[in-house]
C-alpha cells in the first residue's frame, strides 16, 4: 500500500469533497433528492474509503471504533426522543406539529431532527460492519 | 423515450444477472452484482425514483461490493462447482416464472397515470407537503413525518442487524481447538452456538474440485 | 416510441422483474457456496424494488420534488418504502455475511455440501 502514491494523494484530495456532498445530501434532502438514509452512507463510505487505502488503523485514529459504536443506539434515541419530546409537548408521538407556533414550521424542525438521527445511526453502523469485516482478518 | 431506455437498461440487468449465475469465480460474481445495482441505480432515475437512485448507487455499488470483498478475503474465492445436476431448481423457478408471467397479463400497463397506485395517498401527499411540513421533497416529508414511525422501525432494523454484526465478528478468530482462545474475547452467547459445533481443527485445505470458468 | 414495441412495453418491466426474481430463487435454491446464495438472496430483494417502483412511474412524469412548473409528478410513496428497504437490506446482508465468516471460521468451507458431508448429514 505504500506505493500506491496516485491513490493516496487522489483519495486525501477527494475526501473533503465527499464529506461536504454527504453534508450536502443531509441538509439539501428536504429541497432535492437526498436525506438521512443516503448521506449515511455516503459518509460511511468516505470512512470505508480511506480505511481502504491508508489502513485500517489510520482510519481508528480518525473515528474511533468507540465512536461509532456510540452512535449506532445514538441515533434511534435521537429519532425515539423526537417522539416522545413531541407527546410531553402535547401533540401525539412523532406528530412535530407542536415544535413551533406554526405547524408547517415544526413539522420542518422535527423532519430535520429525525433524519439527523437516521444518518447518525446508517452512518454508524456502516462504519461499524466495515471495522468488524476488515478487523476480522488479522 | 422514456420506456425505450427503460427497456434497454432492464435487459442489461438481465444479461448481468446470467453472468452471476454462471460465473464460478466469486470476485467475477460481486463486481458483477456492483455493476448490476448501478443498472439498477440507472432504471430508477428513468422511472422518476431519484432518491432511491442514490440510495442504490451508493448502498448497492458502493457498500455491499465492498462487504462482498472483505467476506472473499476472509473466506474463499472460487465457488466449486454442484456435484448434483440442478434440475429441481431450474424447475421450480421455470414454474414460478410461468405462473407469475400469466399473472402480469392482469395488471395494468406499465407508465398510465389510471393504476390502482395512483387513486390513493399519494395525491394527498403531493398536493399537501409543501402547505403542511414545508418541504417540497414528497418523498422526504412522507418518510420523516407522514410515515415516521414506519422508519423509525426500518432504523432500528438497521441497529439491530448492525449490533448482531457487532456480536458475531467482533474479537479475534479462535486458532485451534477450544480450550486455548487466541484472543481474549468476550464470551458472547453467539460465539457459544458456532462454538459447540465443532471439535476439531477446521481444515484448511479440502481437495478442490476442478473449478471451471463457466458452469 | 415505435409502434413495433408497444405490446412488449406495456408488461417489459413485470416481465424482468420476474426473470429476477427467479433468477434469484435458482441461485439460492441450486448453488451451495454460500456466498453465492446470497448474491442470489439479494438478486430477489432488489427485483422486489423494481416491482414496487415501476407502478409509480408515470410517463411523461416528473420526479415527486414539487416546482410550480411541472404538474404530473409519479407516486412518492413507493419510492419511501423502497428507500428505507434497501438500507436494511445492506445491513442484513452484513449480517449474512457475517454469518458466513463464522461458519468459515468453525468448518473451515462455505460450501453446504462440503458442511453435510463433514457432519455426516444426509442431504
Amino acid at each position: 500500500m505504500k506505493l500506491d502514491l496516485i491513490l493516496r494523494v487522489t483519495v486525501k484530495l477527494l475526501l473533503p469533497f465527499m464529506l461536504v456532498f454527504a453534508l450536502y445530501v443531509q441538509f439539501h434532502g428536504d429541497f432535492g433528492p437526498g436525506g438521512g438514509f443516503q448521506a449515511g452512507v455516503i459518509a460511511a463510505a468516505m470512512i470505508i474509503l480511506y480505511a481502504l487505502v491508508f489502513g485500517l488503523e489510520a482510519a481508528k485514529r480518525v473515528v474511533p471504533l468507540a465512536l461509532v459504536q456510540f452512535m449506532v443506539p445514538l441515533g434511534v434515541f435521537l429519532y425515539a426522543g423526537v417522539g416522545v419530546a413531541a407527546m410531553v409537548l402535547g401533540g401525539h408521538y412523532l406528530n412535530y406539529s407542536v415544535f413551533a407556533s406554526e405547524p408547517a414550521h415544526g413539522q420542518h424542525l422535527g423532519i430535520l431532527l429525525v433524519e439527523l438521527g437516521v444518518f447518525i445511526t446508517v452512518s454508524g453502523t456502516m462504519t461499524a460492519i466495515f471495522y468488524m469485516f476488515a478487523g476480522r482478518g488479522r | 423515450m422514456e420506456a425505450l431506455i427503460n427497456m434497454v437498461l432492464l435487459t442489461l440487468m438481465a444479461v448481468v444477472t446470467i453472468g452471476v449465475i454462471r460465473l464460478k469465480g466469486l470476485f467475477g460474481v460481486a463486481i458483477l452484482s456492483g455493476i448490476y445495482s448501478f443498472l439498477m441505480a440507472s432504471v430508477f432515475i428513468v422511472l422518476d425514483a431519484v432518491d432511491v437512485a442514490m440510495t442504490e448507487a451508493s448502498v448497492g455499488a458502493g457498500i455491499s461490493t465492498v462487504l462482498f470483498l472483505a467476506t472473499l478475503s476472509l473466506t474463499r474465492r472460487e465457488e466449486t462447482p454442484s456435484l448434483h445436476p440442478p434440475t429441481v431448481a431450474l424447475f421450480l423457478a421455470l414454474v414460478t416464472a410461468l405462473l407469475l408471467i400469466y399473472a402480469t397479463f392482469d395488471l395494468p400497463p406499465f407508465g398510465s397515470p389510471d393504476q390502482p397506485i395512483h387513486r390513493h395517498v399519494a395525491d394527498r401527499y403531493l398536493a399537501k407537503s409543501v402547505e403542511e411540513t414545508g418541504v417540497p421533497n414528497v418523498v422526504t416529508s412522507v418518510l420523516a413525518s407522514y410515515r415516521g414511525f414506519d422508519t423509525l422501525g426500518e432504523v432500528i432494523v438497521i441497529f439491530t442487524a448492525g449490533i448482531g454484526v457487532i456480536l458475531l465478528l467482533k474479537g479475534r478468530p479462535r486458532k485451534g481447538p477450544r480450550g486455548e482462545d487466541g484472543g481474549a474475547s468476550e464470551p458472547i452467547e453467539a460465539d457459544a452456538a458456532l462454538e459447540g459445533r465443532h471439535g476439531h481443527e477446521p481444515r484448511s485445505m479440502r481437495p478442490k474440485r476442478e473449478g471451471g470458468h463457466a458452469a | 416510441m415505435s409502434t413495433l414495441l408497444e405490446p412488449f412495453a406495456a408488461h417489459y418491466n413485470h416481465w424482468v422483474t420476474i426473470f429476477l426474481m427467479v433468477s434469484g430463487l435458482y441461485i439460492v435454491i441450486a448453488k451451495d457456496n454460500m456466498i453465492k446464495k446470497l448474491v442470489g438472496l439479494s438478486l430477489f430483494q432488489t427485483s422486489v424494488y423494481l416491482l414496487y417502483i415501476s407502478p409509480g412511474k408515470i410517463l411523461g412524469g416528473t420526479p415527486p420534488i414539487l416546482d410550480p412548473r411541472f404538474a404530473v409528478y409519479s407516486n412518492p410513496l413507493p419510492h419511501v418504502l423502497i428507500l428505507t428497504a434497501i438500507v436494511v437490506g445492506v445491513a442484513t446482508l452484513a449480517l449474512g455475511l457475517a454469518l458466513v465468516v463464522r461458519i468459515n471460521e468453525a468448518f473451515g468451507t462455505i460450501e453446504e455440501d462440503e458442511i453435510f458431508e463433514e457432519r455426516g448429514v444426509e442431504e
